[in-house]
Order: C-alpha cells, then structure tokens, then sequence
C-alpha cells in the first residue's frame, strides 16, 4: 500500500504550477471581473498536453487517468485558472472511449470539447437528469433519437466557444452520449468571470453516437465531480496560506492576530478540512483508477469534502483578512466568487454529499 | 498510487491470516452465542490470547527482535490489525502496553528494566498502564503535581493522584510521570518512573462516567515507596520519555484509522432500516456529510501510513484525524437518536453508549481546543498563545495560581 505520487505524477503536477505562473490570473479575475478579457490559456494547455490527459495513447493522448488530471486540476485552482479542463475532460474520457472520428483533434487541443452532462440515477431520483436553469427540480435530460438530441443543458462549464459538445441524453429509458459539434450555445458566465458558463440547447441537432456503456457514461460525471474537487482544494491552499501569512503580520492589542485562539482554530478548520479533501481525492483516484464500483462514493464524498472546505475557507478568508478582505483590491473575494459558483454547478456540492448517503444506503441495504 | 500489497505484504498477510484461521478456536468469545459475561474471566481469557498472538508473531510486530518482536514495519502491524479484525477474534489486551509503554522503555530504560519487563508485557503475562494524566493536568500535561521525593539511599518517596487510567484495575505495573523537581520550570523538573501496581499505598478506584460504566480508573499514591532502579530515562529528563509515549501513541492511533469501530456502514444500518429516514433529505444530507468525515479518515490513515512507510513523520492529516473521528461519531449518535427516538436511549444499548461515551473522548488525549492551538502553531507556523508559565519555576506558577483563584 502506497499513496505517495509517483515521479511522474509529482512532475506533472510541478510542470502544470510551472506553466500556470506564467499568466497572472488571480489579476486577471479581477479585470474581467471589471468587463476585461481573461487570458487565454488553451495554449498553455495544449503546449502542456492536458487536453489528450485522458485519452488513449492509441488516439494520441497520454494515456493517463483519473487522478492525474486531477494533480492538474488542482494547480489550475491554486491560481484560479480558467483553463477549460473541466469542461473538456470528463467530454474526453467519452469521446476516446467512444470511437470519435475527430478524436486526434481533442487529445492535440485543436478541438475543444464541453461535457453537457446529465447526473446518474440514484437511490431516490432514478432517471438521468441535469441541472434545472433555476430552482430545486431536476432538469429532464436531453431526448436522443438515433443520432438527433433535443432538449437543454443549463449551466455547462466551458460551453463557449468549445468546439464539439458532447451531451447526455436518454432514449427508451438508457443513456446515450452525442458527439455534437453545432450545438447553441448562449453565454451566460456570471460571478466568477474564471469560469465560462453557457446554456447548451439541441433542436434535434445531429450528432456522432459514442459506442460507450450506461457505466463509462456515469463514469464521466464523476471524473467531472473529482476534477471539481481538485480544483477546489487548490483554491483553498491558495486561501489558506494567504491567510496563515497575513494572520502572522497583522498585529492587533499588542500581539499578530494569528495568536489568538478564535484566528488560530479557524485557520486550523481550514487545513483540517483540506487534508480530508486531500484524503478523498487519494481515494477517488484510487476508485477511479482500480476500483470502478467504488468511484461514485468515492468521487461524491471528494467533492462534499473539497466543495464544504472551499465554502468555509473562502469564508475564512476574508474573515481572517477583516475589511480589507472584502474589497475588490484584495484576492479574496475571487476564492469566494469561485466558491459561490462551483457549489451551485454540475450538480451542486449539496447533491454530491446526498449521493455519498445514497451509495452507503444502497450498499447497506 | 496503490492500495494493493506488495507480492512481500500479499505473502505476510497469507501466513498471518493462515495462522488466524488455525488459532481461531481459541480465541475467547467476547460477543453473541456463547460469550464470556464475567470481567475477570473475560480479562483472563485476553491476556492468554494475547500470549497466543505473542507466540504466532502476532503481537509487538515491529518491536525489535531481540525482544520478543518481528522487527517489521506499519504496514506489517496494519495488515496484522486488519486481519484480526477479519478473523472476527478480539485483538491484544494490551494496546497501550504494547503500543506505547513497551516501544517508550524500549527507547529509554536500561538492559535490566527491557530484560524484566518487557517479554511479560508482550505476552499478556503481566499488564501496563499508563499514569500521566491528573485532575488538574491533562492537556498541559507538564503541569502534574503527583511528587516523588528522594531519600538519601536513592530510593522515591511517590505522593499523588492521576486519573483516566485505562486496564489499572487488573495492571501489575504502571509508567508513571512524577515531578521530582519543583524549584525549575515544570517541564525540567519531570521524570519517569516503573510503579509496580500491587505496591503499597496504591489504590485504584473505577471512576464512573455518563453510561454508568467505569472504562477508566484514579488511582492514588500515598507514601509509595519505589526503589532507585524504578527511574525509566533520566532524573529531570521525564518530558523528553513522556514525548516519547506521545509520539508511539499517535502512530497507534494512525494504525487503528478505521477507527474505534465508529465505522459509517454501522451507522447506515440503522438508517437503512427506516424507509421514511432513508428518503429523508435533511436525514441524508446528514448521513452524507457524516461518511464522507469518516472515510476521509479512513484515507487519512492511509496517508499516515505511507509516511512512516517511507521513514517520514505523518503530516497534518494525523493530527486532526482524532477531532473529524470523535465529531463526526457525535453527529451519527444524535442523528441516530434523532430517527430512532427515545428508544435509542435504551440502557443498556448500543447507541446510548456510543452516545454517552462521546463527549468524554472529545478531551481524550488532550482537548480539541489545546489540539487545534498546536496544530496551529507547528503545522501552521501561527503565532503562539502568551505563555504565563514560560522559564517560571513550578512552585511559584502554584503560588501564583493559588493568589489569583483567591483573589
């Protein structure tokens, strides 16, 4: 037993914080925040091989799995960098498996994808849904009819400007996935200018059929909730050691505020809850990897943990940092932006946590 | 990354589990048909067991051979542990002894006290407990007042009580810390001591928590006379072997990560049991966030594990594992509770047990409170508290203590 990263995976991860530096990109939130343009950084990706991360080294990726995306997730969070992976991973994981005609494009980058996902059946809803534009109800998904697809997928990240969008849909009661490269997209990023957003819709658009099974389709979504919950433990080291570094500078009645007890077991929650994020993300890659009938629980309990860790650090954050912390000069709110739009997408952390009840009780009963 | 054994550890586990299956038999039956009911025959029947896993190699595996052990690594005692746990049978009586006290005179006593001690430790022949903790001094250990004066043949003169003694009630010795200087600052005035515990002027009281029960014991030093050789390390240097104790303490609990049997597919059952409370949301949500704190640990273990593995010291994750483990079990009691009603709270029962047992473990091997301030100034680099009691002597940190409670 053995959960260290390999060489490999601790270069990987040191290369994709190596390329990332490049751009300033918290910055870079902010002006777009102000109406700017965010960096571009496919290139970075594409020179960086992530796009091909998941795709068989027969259709030119890597090769590679779950959890090394994963390690690349995690660094594009630790800067808030927009890089497109979310969207075009989990898409990628299917197209490979698939038989996509283009599937050379996507594994070089030069053909972006978008995952139009749809949640897995569970314990209590038990069709194929996707998120509702807006409020509690489940969305139904898409109608697939021999290679058409109808219907919409709200809130997809990474939509814009993605060059095939592959979409979930159901036909006779089971899963299908599309390959569709006109889908209507409509812009609809908000709050956190880091992470495009779009409405896909299909007017009974034609796709390309992915051979792929019920399972590998379910796989998708929960690579897309591992890769989110990397991200997401990025985004709160980045917040945890900006806070840790101003609570030992600040000095209030005589002493640096990170002294006192009520800054100190705040800021120790913090790294309490991403050490078990950190934990379940070992275990997701490991599920992912080696043991599929555990990676729905393992990859819902990784999101819960990354998604409640991320809520409380950004929080924190600007806790800990006192006004100033809540102005546009400083960093933080830009981990807060991105923690109050990732708890809401694909899914929602909230839902995740329901599906890590759902797989105990399934197996429990 | 991997969770499988090695073809060495898939191999070790096979002669560990071949032995189990052999040994199985006599192995006492401490729950359901045919279970032992009285304490001194189920202590009993413990203490021979554990001679049994003793003998298989079962017990003390990474304890130095020369002493009894197997000389092998965690990972060894982990595959050990899991395959007890398999096998169904109770594990050593001893935990503590051979976990924590044995690895700590191991480290610090002389030939003679490794020579006397320690293969009756590991065999069950003779039971340890450990005599740190007293009413006024828990989380700030180095605050014990229990005293050992020296006489003028060398000999100690022990006064004192301590508290939360787990087994002292069937233990033939005990490791003691004593303050044997008051007149330096209260961690240089410290030393360790072998306490036999059938030794005059000891007594040994069950001290009865919420459940009714007394897991635990005070016991009571009076005018306990305790030879030279009774020293485990140096006179004055007690905190260095204290800390010591500590250290083994946390890798036995890094080892045991699946945790004290507060394991989520028990909590489950009682949930999945009640269609109405399995549909639930707010039930669910709970449930939800209750495993994924369990399992986090589960993996935190895991962590640990691979530290120690690779010769590191365990990370952050070890620390904390102890405060995600006892809130997280808090939060199944009252969730339990709140589907079951009333009838969770039974006596005796399963559930108000748990429950009632819970809100002692919080403070158990120092309170979350004075866990977070350390793990906030050593893992986190934080600032620390001001200290009242730094370079003081001990007897004018009582002194002043005494003043301000009367003022």
């Amino acid at each position: 037993m053995n959960l260290a990263l390999s060489d490999e995976q601790e270069f990987l991860r040191d290369a994709a914080r190596g390329a990332l530096t490049r751009h300033k990109t918290i910055e870079a939130a902010r002006e777009a925040a102000d109406g700017g343009s965010l960096p571009d950084l496919w290139p970075t990706a594409v020179e960086a091989g992530w796009p091909g991360l998941l795709v068989s080294e027969d259709n030119g990726g890597a090769g590679l799995q779950p959890f090394d995306a994963m390690l690349v997730a995690q660094e594009c969070g630790r800067v808030l960098a927009g890089a497109a992976l979310l969207g075009h991973v989990p898409a990628s994981y299917l197209l490979d498996r698939g038989g996509y005609s283009r599937i050379g494009e996507v594994a070089d980058g030069s053909l972006r994808a978008a995952f139009c996902a749809a949640r897995p059946p569970g314990d209590v809803v038990t069709e194929w849904t996707v998120d509702p534009r807006r409020g509690l109800a489940r969305g139904q998904a898409p109608v697939v009819s021999g290679d058409s697809v109808t219907g919409e997928v709200p809130w997809v990240p990474d939509a814009p400007g993605a060059g095939v969008c592959v979409v979930v849909g159901v036909e006779n009661g089971e899963p299908v996935a599309l390959a569709v490269e006109g889908a209507s997209v409509k812009d609809v990023s908000r709050y956190d200018r880091t992470r495009p957003l779009g409405h896909v819709t299909f007017d009974g658009a034609a796709g390309e059929r992915l051979d792929v099974s019920a399972e590998e389709i379910g796989s998708a979504w929960y690579i897309a909730q591992a890769l989110i919950a990397a991200e997401s433990v990025g985004t709160v080291e980045t917040g945890l050691a900006m806070s840790v570094e101003y609570a030992k500078e600040r000095f209030t009645f005589g002493r640096a505020i990170g002294s006192y007890q009520a800054v100190k077991h705040t800021l120790t929650e913090v790294l309490r809850q991403v050490e078990n994020a950190k934990s379940l993300l070992l275990y997701a890659g490991w599920a992912g990897e080696a043991k599929a009938d555990e990676f729905p629980l393992a990859a819902s309990a990784a999101r819960a943990a990354a998604g409640s860790a991320l809520d409380y650090a950004a929080r924190a954050t600007i806790g800990v940092h006192g006004g100033i912390g809540a102005t546009w000069e400083h960093d933080a709110p830009y981990l807060f932006r991105r923690a109050q739009l990732s708890r809401r997408l694909l899914g929602g952390t909230h839902d995740a946590t329901d599906r890590v009840a759902g797989e105990l009780l399934a197996s429990t009963a | 990354m991997d969770l499988n054994d090695t073809p060495e550890q898939a191999a070790y586990r096979e002669k560990v589990r071949s032995w189990l299956e052999e040994h199985k038999g006599e192995a006492p039956v401490l729950q359901g048909e045919g279970a032992l009911a009285d304490e001194d025959e189920i202590t009993a029947a413990r203490r021979a067991w554990q001679g049994r896993l003793a003998e298989g190699g079962l017990a003390g595996v990474t304890w130095p051979k020369e002493f009894g052990g197997q000389a092998l690594g965690p990972i060894e005692q982990l595959v050990v542990n899991q395959e007890i746990s398999r096998a169904g049978v109770p594990g050593i009586l001893d935990a503590i002894g051979v976990g924590m006290l044995g690895p700590t005179i191991i480290a610090h006593g002389t030939e003679e006290q490794k020579t006397r001690y320690l293969a009756p430790l590991l065999h069950g022949d003779e039971v340890w407990c450990q005599l740190f903790s007293e009413p006024a001094a828990g989380s700030d250990l180095a605050g014990i007042q229990t005293r050992a004066r020296q006489e003028d043949d060398g000999s100690w003169v022990l006064n004192g009580q301590k508290v939360w003694t787990t087994n002292a009630q069937f233990a033939s010795y005990g490791l003691l810390l004593a303050r044997t200087d008051a007149e330096v600052p209260k961690h240089k005035g410290l030393t360790m001591f072998i306490v036999p515990m059938d030794a005059q002027g000891v007594t040994i009281r069950g001290l009865r928590q919420i459940s009714g029960e007394a897991e635990f014991n005070e016991v009571f030093f009076d005018d306990v006379k305790l030879p030279a050789d009774a020293v485990c390390g140096e006179v004055n240097g007690g905190w260095g072997t204290a800390l010591t104790t500590l250290m083994f303490e946390r890798v036995t609990i890094g080892l045991g990560s699946e945790g004290m049997g507060y394991r989520s597919d028990r909590f489950a059952h009682a949930i999945a049991a009640d269609p109405e409370a399995r549909a639930d949301g707010e039930v669910r949500h709970q449930l939800g966030e209750i495993t994924t704190e369990l399992l986090a640990i589960k993996f935190s273990g895991y962590r640990t594990l691979t530290a120690l593995q690779r010769g590191q010291i365990p990370g952050p994750e070890a620390g904390l594992a102890k405060v995600t483990l006892v809130n997280a079990a808090i939060k199944a009691g009252d969730l339990i509770a709140d589907v079951l009603g009333p009838e969770a709270l039974a006596e005796p029962g399963e559930w108000s047990y748990m429950i009632s047992f819970l809100p002692g473990l919080k403070s158990a091997g120092g309170t979350e409170e004075i866990l977070r301030n350390t793990i906030g100034e050593r893992v986190l680099g934080l600032p620390p508290e001001p200290r009242l009691d730094k370079g003081v002597p001990f007897s004018e940190l009582r002194a002043k203590e005494r003043e301000a409670v009367a003022s």
